[in-house]
């Protein structure tokens, strides 16, 4: 059988223009589909990001809430409530707003500002540099070191200046795993400093981070906050949320999903066509094959081998060009996110088998019909 | 090795049904025997491509029987009858049909890989055959830069390396010019016929009718005369 698909594979490669053709059709589909799903991973992953930064266990919300920035004060009673309701070890404020920088050239840029509980700081970036308790001092602010931070003309500690017309000093720089989806920059403060520094309606609350007594505790604690009629979610269940919003309700999920199927089809058109067209010329010497002894599963093996050989390779090559693109987009724009994820690549290999199966299946077809007489009247 | 190779009795084969059926080989029987080279000769349409398939195992009769080698044909079934193509018979068309992008060896070993042998055994015997054939020095080219005749040649080549008892030649000079359609047959009388085998040469070519033991000479579907070759 080796040798059989050795001659197969020569066949196969040696027709070098239909061969690449095969493989840049199967590589281009590939590479589009894992680029576009890269892309709103990424996108995802951003509309996520204080949930993932913040790291708290559980959330409390309005019900109403479906995106991390655009969230609903809640009044003060439900903190006191989320700390008396059984299973809640603590509970803290969070603040999730966003506010006007003017810089030290007069220009504008906003930002979003996140205030933690000035007690526990529960939430807190990883510092790069400065210390965590000079955030108690007067007008002091966090600055996130990512993408983004160029726009604030990448501060240093004790560069000062204005929010929404307050003064505020950077005492530390901070890392965070994600940036935020909309460009802004981030800058971290007490809760209490960040409610004076943004106006706020009646109640100040955006979220309450919750630390449960244990991972059993969670379904009872959300029982009794919806009794309360409010929402509370693991880390989890709230970025899935916030990646249902953008998938479900924004619109971009299903240009996403349109695209990557166009991807498909084109592949599968390029692909099938070409595949066909190079059966169909060697449709003859398959026939000579028949005649000569070859049984209908020794084409039918040689046929699956060329087609896996040109899809595999197609697959390798799309999800390798896709990842040299977004490593080269990496290193030229910092705040360029796409992710490549383990479910991503299984969706475009299953696309690349369904391709594969298409292809070879209308190969097989027509190799399986053909008839060793026919080679004697031609 | 004695006794008939190709026993054919009765063999009919008609395409089509109704008032559309044309009948394109009408209860031949004949007997070929080893050591023989028979030729198949008539006009266009006379049907002995068809008897030809028949014989060979790749167009089932709508009546009749064939032995050929021992083996009723058409009792076998498909897989059976690939074996028996397989392991049996040798095959020369009249394209050639050799595959463009594979070297002349690999082409001419393409019977021994369907039988499953190592690779490296496969391309050290069919470099054996090309030696035979005398095309050594074209092991490794493809047949597109052969000559016709040199084709002709490795396509015989790939119809010898199975040693078959039973070689079918369909129109071998049909596409060369008369010296050397000579020649390929002078090579075919010479090295490739001998006791232990059968050739069946269906041809119009009358210029080698006289390399021939017999000849059966077909109209409308009929064996309308059996003459002694020149070779006898």
């Amino acid at each position: 059988m080796r040798g059989l698909l050795r001659i197969a594979y020569k066949l196969l490669t040696n027709e070098r223009g239909k061969f690449i053709a095969l493989l840049m059709g199967i590589a281009f589909a590939v590479f589009l589909m894992v680029m576009m799903r890269a892309v709103f991973s990424g996108i995802l992953r951003q509309s996520a990001a204080t949930v993932t930064n913040t790291g708290a266990k559980m959330w409390v919300m309005d019900p109403a809430v479906n995106n991390v920035l655009t969230s609903i004060p809640v009044p003060d009673y439900v903190l006191d409530a989320v700390r008396s309701t059984p299973g809640v070890r603590s509970a803290v404020p969070l603040y999730s707003g966003a506010g006007l920088v003017r810089l030290s050239d007069g220009t504008y840029q906003p930002a979003t500002l996140i205030g933690l509980d000035d007690t526990t700081l529960l939430g807190r970036p990883k510092l790069v540099e400065g210390h965590i308790e000079d955030l108690f001092a007067d007008d002091a602010v966090i600055v996130v070191r990512d993408g983004e931070y160029p726009k604030l003309n990448s501060p240093g500690i004790g560069t000062t200046f204005e929010l929404n017309d307050r003064r505020a000093v950077v005492v530390g720089i901070a890392e965070t795993p994600a940036s935020g989806l909309f460009g802004l920059p981030t800058l971290y403060t007490t809760f209490n400093r960040a409610t004076s520094y943004i106006p706020s309606p009646r109640f100040t609350i955006s979220y309450v981070l919750v630390e449960p007594t244990g991972p059993a505790a969670v379904p009872g604690i959300q029982r009794a906050i919806a009794d309360l009629g409010y929402l509370a979610l693991t880390e989890k269940q709230f970025s899935d949320r916030i990646a249902d919003f953008y998938k479900y309700k924004t619109g971009v999920g299903t240009n996403i999903l349109i695209m990557m199927v166009i991807s498909f089809v084109v592949g599968l058109s390029i692909s099938a066509q070409t595949f066909y067209t190079f059966v169909l010329e060697h449709l003859e010497r398959f026939g000579a094959l028949k005649a000569i002894g070859a049984h209908s599963r020794d084409l039918v093996f040689m046929i699956v081998f060329q087609v896996g050989v040109s899809s595999f390779a197609g697959y390798g090559l799309g999800v390798g060009l896709c990842s040299l693109l977004i490593m080269i987009a990496k290193a030229r724009l910092p705040s360029y996110v796409s992710i490549i994820t383990f479910g991503n690549l299984l969706f475009a290999l299953a696309a690349t088998i369904v391709i594969a199966v298409v292809s070879s299946y209308l190969g097989i077809r027509r190799v399986l019909r053909i008839e060793p007489f026919e080679i004697f009247r031609a | 090795m004695a006794g008939a190779a190709i026993t054919a009795t009765g063999l009919t084969k008609w395409f089509g049904e109704g008032d559309a059926r044309t009948l394109a080989v009408a209860g031949v029987s004949f007997e070929a025997n080893f050591g023989e080279m028979l030729f198949l000769v008539g006009p266009s349409g006379s049907g002995k491509t068809t008897l030809l398939s028949m014989i060979s195992g790749v167009l089932r009769p709508n009546e009749g029987r064939v032995v050929v080698a021992g083996l009723d044909v058409w009792s076998l079934d498909d897989n059976q009858r690939a074996d028996f193509r397989l392991h049996k018979v040798g095959f020369v068309f009249q394209d050639y049909h050799l595959f463009p992008r594979l070297t002349t060896t690999e082409n001419v070993a393409i019977p021994l890989i369907l039988r499953r042998h190592a690779w490296s055994e496969a391309m050290a015997q069919a470099r054996g055959e090309l030696d035979v054939v005398g095309l050594a020095s074209r092991a490794e080219i493809a047949p597109g830069k052969l000559s016709g005749g040199e084709q002709q040649r490795v396509a015989i080549a790939r119809a010898l390396i199975t040693r078959p008892e039973i070689l079918i030649f369909d129109e071998p000079t049909a596409s060369l010019d008369g010296d050397t359609g000579k020649r390929i047959m002078s090579f075919v009388v010479e090295h490739v016929l001998n006791e232990h085998r059968c050739i069946l040469i269906v041809s119009h070519d009358e210029r080698i009718f006289s390399f021939a033991d017999r000849v059966m000479r077909m109209e409308d579907g009929h064996v309308v005369a059996t003459e002694r070759g020149a070779h006898a």
